[in-house]
C-alpha cells in the first residue's frame, strides 16, 4: 500500500512538481519563528475567502438578481431553503469579518514595517487586494436590493457624476440607466459573482508568490535571510508547515467560534452588520432617513463629507505648507522647482473646482496614498518596536483619526460633526505627507542580531 | 495639547449623536419566542386583522402552522381567507386598487416591520392611536403622525386622547387619557399586543427560533476542537525556541 502511493506520487511528480510546490511553499518555507498574535490575520483573511466563496455559490443558487424578485428571494433562502439562514449569515457576517481581518493584516503591516523593502511589491499587490475587495463588498451588498442597498450604491455611483466633462456619463455607463435600476442590479450581480472573485484570487496567488520570494517580515523587522547556518537554512525560520499551519488552524478554530457567535446570536450586531434599513426593500420613491455605508467604509465616507467649502480653504493651507516644507527640505534644484509647479498646479485646481470634486478625489487619496507608503517611509528601522517617539505618536493620532472619521461617518452630518472630519481628516493625510520628515528625525534604538522573544 | 483636543472631542461625541437622534420614548416588550402559545394567539390576531389590508407576503401559511404547532388541517379550516392552499405565501386579501382607495396609499408588507423597525416600536406604535377629529380617519398616532391607518383594534382599547404640552414651542406629546373602555383592560390589551408582537419579531425571522440552539452546540463543539489544535500546536512546537 504504501509503495502504491509512493509510486502513484513519483507518477505524478513526473509531470507535475507536487513535491516542489509544496516544498517550497509549505515544507521549505523558512518564516521566522517570532511570529505573535498580529502574524495570524493573514491566514484568516485567506480562510475567510474561502468561506466567502463556498457561501456564496450556494447563494447564487437560489438568489434570483431581477429588480421586481431579488429581495423576495433573499428572504425565500432566510425562510424556504434548507438551512438557507445559515448560508445567508454565514455571508453577511463573513463579509464584515473579512473587513475586520483584513484591517488587522494592514495594521499589523503598519506596525512592523512589513510595506518596506523589499516588500513592496508585496505590499501594492495587497493594496490592491484591499480595492479589489472594496468593489467586491459595494456591489454584494446591492444584491438583497433593500433601501440601504439601493440608497446607498445611488449615492456612491452619482460621486462619479463629479467628475468633470465625463461624469454624468460615466455614471450613467456604470449604472446602465439614469437612477440604479435592474440593469445597474445585473451587472453588479455578474461582476461580484464572477469577475471580481476572479481577480480576488488571482490577487491573492500573487501576493503569496510575492511573499514566499522575499519571505516573511517579523515584529522586529529584521531580515532572517541574513543569518544563515551552515545548511543554508536561517537560525531563526522554522519550516511553515507543519509549525505554522498547526498553529494556524488553531487560530481558525478560535475565530470561527467568535464567527458563530456573531452568526448565530447576532447576526444583525445591533445594525452594524445588516442595517435595519436594508429590511425593507427598495423603494425608488422613499429615501432613507440617514443613508450611511457599512461600516467598514465608513472612515472614507466621513473623508467626503467632510470635503466642503471650508475645507478647500484648508486644503490650500496645507498644499503651501507641504510645499513650503519640502522646498526647504529637498537639496536638489530641480526638485525644488518641480515641488512649485506641483504645489501651484494643485492651487488653482483648488481655485477651479467645485468642493464635490475634491470630496471625490481626497476619498480616493485616503486609499491610494497607501501605495507611496514604502517610499514616504525613511527610518533605519522597520518595526515600531526600534522607532522612536515621533512614529508612535503619528502613528497613534492615525489610528484615532481612522475610528474617529469612521464612527463619524456612522451618524448623520452636523455643523459640529463635520468640523471634527475635517480636522481628523488632516490628521489622516498628515500621517502619510509627514512620514519623509518625521521618519527621518526620528531616534530609533539599536536593531538585535537575532529576532527576540 | 493634542491629548486635550482628543479628548474634548471624545467628550463631545456622545453629544453629537444626541442631537442628531429624534426622543420618542418606546415602550420596552418582553419579546419570548419559545412561548408557542404566545405565538398562535399573536398568528390569530395577524391574521384575523392585519392581514385582511396588508400582507406578509415572503412567509408561507404551513411553514407557520409547522414552526407553531398548528396542523395543515387547522391553518386550512381556520387561518385561510386569501387562498385555499396552505402552502401559498401569506397575501392580503385587498386589491391595490381597493386600498389606494380607502387609504390614499398602499399598506405595506408586514413580514419583516420588526427586523426594519425594532420590536419596541412595533408595541408602541400599535398602542400609540388617538382620536384625531382632523384627519382623514378619524385617527392620528403619536409615534407616526399622520398616519394613514385607523385604529383597528379601537374596540379592544377603546378610544384614547393624546395630551399635548408646548416645549420651547412647539406641541409635544405628554400622555394619553381615557376616552372611552373597550371591550379589554388595558392590561388585557397590552398583553394581546405583546402576543403580536411576539409573533412579529418571529414572523421577521423564523430561523430565530433554531438558530440560538443550534448556535450553543456548534460552539460547544468549536470549544473542544480548540482545546485538540491546541494540543496539536503545543505537540509540535515543543522543539522549538
Amino acid at each position: 500500500m504504501q509503495k502504491l502511493l509512493e509510486q502513484s506520487l513519483d507518477w505524478v511528480d513526473a509531470r507535475y512538481p507536487v513535491k516542489k510546490v509544496w516544498d517550497e511553499h509549505l515544507a521549505k518555507y523558512y518564516a521566522p519563528k517570532n511570529f505573535n498574535f498580529w502574524y495570524y490575520f493573514g491566514s484568516l483573511a485567506l480562510f475567510i475567502l474561502v468561506i466567502q466563496i463556498v457561501s456564496g455559490i450556494f447563494l447564487t443558487m437560489h438568489y434570483k438578481p431581477d429588480a421586481t424578485m431579488a429581495f423576495a428571494s433573499v428572504e425565500y433562502i432566510m425562510r424556504d431553503v434548507d438551512w438557507g439562514w445559515l448560508i445567508r449569515y454565514m455571508h453577511s457576517t463573513g463579509a464584515s469579518f473579512f473587513f475586520i481581518v483584513v484591517y488587522m493584516h494592514m495594521y499589523r503591516g503598519l506596525i512592523y514595517g512589513s510595506y518596506r523593502g523589499p516588500r513592496e511589491l508585496l505590499w501594492i499587490v495587497g493594496m490592491f487586494i484591499f480595492i479589489a475587495l472594496m468593489a467586491e463588498a459595494f456591489m454584494g451588498y446591492l444584491l438583497p436590493w433593500g433601501n440601504m442597498s439601493y440608497w446607498g450604491a445611488q449615492v456612491i455611483i452619482s460621486l462619479f457624476g463629479a467628475i468633470p466633462f465625463i461624469g454624468e456619463w460615466l455614471a450613467e455607463f456604470i449604472r446602465g440607466d439614469f437612477v440604479i435600476a435592474d440593469a445597474t442590479l445585473n451587472r453588479f450581480f455578474a461582476l461580484h459573482v464572477a469577475a471580481l472573485p476572479l481577480v480576488l484570487v488571482g490577487l491573492v496567488f500573487a501576493h503569496l508568490v510575492a511573499l514566499h520570494r522575499v519571505g516573511s517580515n517579523n515584529p522586529d523587522g529584521i531580515e532572517i535571510k541574513k543569518n544563515k547556518g551552515p545548511d543554508g537554512i536561517p537560525v531563526d525560520g522554522i519550516p511553515f508547515h507543519p509549525y505554522y499551519t498547526v498553529k494556524d488552524i488553531m487560530a481558525s478554530v478560535f475565530f470561527l467560534i467568535i464567527f458563530a457567535a456573531v452568526m448565530f446570536f447576532v447576526p444583525e450586531l445591533g445594525g452594524w452588520f445588516l442595517e435595519h434599513d436594508n429590511f425593507m426593500p427598495a423603494n425608488v420613491l422613499q429615501t432613507p432617513p440617514e443613508i450611511v455605508p457599512l461600516w467598514y467604509f465608513t472612515p472614507y465616507y466621513s473623508i467626503l463629507r467632510a470635503t466642503t467649502t471650508d475645507m478647500i480653504n484648508v486644503l490650500y493651507g496645507v498644499t503651501v505648507a507641504m510645499g513650503i516644507l519640502t522646498v526647504i527640505s529637498v537639496k536638489d534644484i530641480r526638485a525644488k522647482a518641480a515641488t512649485v509647479i506641483i504645489a501651484a498646479v494643485v492651487l488653482v485646481a483648488l481655485y477651479i473646482f467645485e468642493p464635490k470634486l475634491w470630496g471625490v478625489i481626497l476619498m480616493g487619496s485616503s486609499l491610494m496614498v497607501f501605495f507611496a507608503l514604502p517610499w514616504l517611509d525613511r527610518s533605519p528601522v522597520k518595526s515600531v518596536r526600534y522607532r522612536g517617539w515621533m512614529f508612535k505618536t503619528a502613528l497613534a493620532i492615525f489610528l484615532i483619526s481612522f475610528f474617529i472619521l469612521g464612527y463619524l461617518g456612522t451618524q448623520p452630518a452636523t455643523g459640529l460633526s463635520t468640523r471634527i472630519a475635517m480636522v481628523f481628516t488632516v490628521l489622516y493625510f498628515l500621517f502619510f505627507l509627514l512620514m519623509p520628515w518625521y521618519t527621518t528625525y526620528d531616534k530609533t534604538k539599536p536593531l538585535p542580531e537575532r529576532v527576540t522573544e | 495639547m493634542i491629548k486635550k483636543i482628543i479628548i474634548a472631542l471624545w467628550l463631545a461625541i456622545p453629544a453629537l449623536s444626541l442631537a442628531a437622534g429624534d426622543h420618542v420614548k418606546l415602550d420596552s416588550v418582553d419579546i419570548d419566542l419559545s412561548d408557542k402559545a404566545s405565538l398562535q394567539r399573536g398568528a390569530r390576531t395577524f391574521i384575523n386583522y392585519c392581514l385582511s389590508c396588508h400582507s406578509a407576503g415572503y412567509m408561507r401559511y404551513n411553514r407557520m402552522g409547522r414552526d407553531l404547532g398548528i396542523s395543515d388541517e387547522l391553518v386550512g379550516s381556520n387561518l385561510l381567507f386569501a387562498t385555499d392552499k396552505v402552502g401559498d405565501l401569506m397575501k392580503t386579501v385587498m386589491p391595490k386598487e381597493v386600498a389606494l382607495k380607502a387609504f390614499g396609499t398602499v399598506p405595506p408588507d408586514l413580514t419583516l416591520v420588526t427586523r426594519s423597525r425594532g420590536p419596541e416600536w412595533f408595541y408602541t406604535y400599535m398602542r400609540s392611536f388617538y382620536r384625531d377629529e382632523s384627519t382623514e380617519s378619524g385617527w392620528n398616532n403619536t409615534l407616526f403622525p399622520s398616519v394613514a391607518m385607523p385604529h383597528v383594534l379601537y374596540s379592544w382599547q377603546g378610544e384614547q386622547r393624546a395630551i399635548f404640552k408646548e416645549h420651547d414651542g412647539i406641541q409635544v406629546f405628554d400622555r394619553f387619557e381615557v376616552g372611552s373602555a373597550g371591550s379589554m383592560s388595558e392590561k388585557d390589551f397590552n398583553g394581546t399586543m405583546r402576543d403580536l408582537t411576539n409573533f412579529m419579531v418571529y414572523l421577521g425571522e423564523p430561523a430565530k427560533l433554531v438558530r440560538y440552539r443550534i448556535g450553543v452546540y456548534v460552539i460547544i463543539f468549536l470549544l473542544i476542537f480548540l482545546f485538540i489544535t491546541y494540543l496539536l500546536k503545543k505537540e509540535f512546537w515543543k522543539d522549538i525556541h
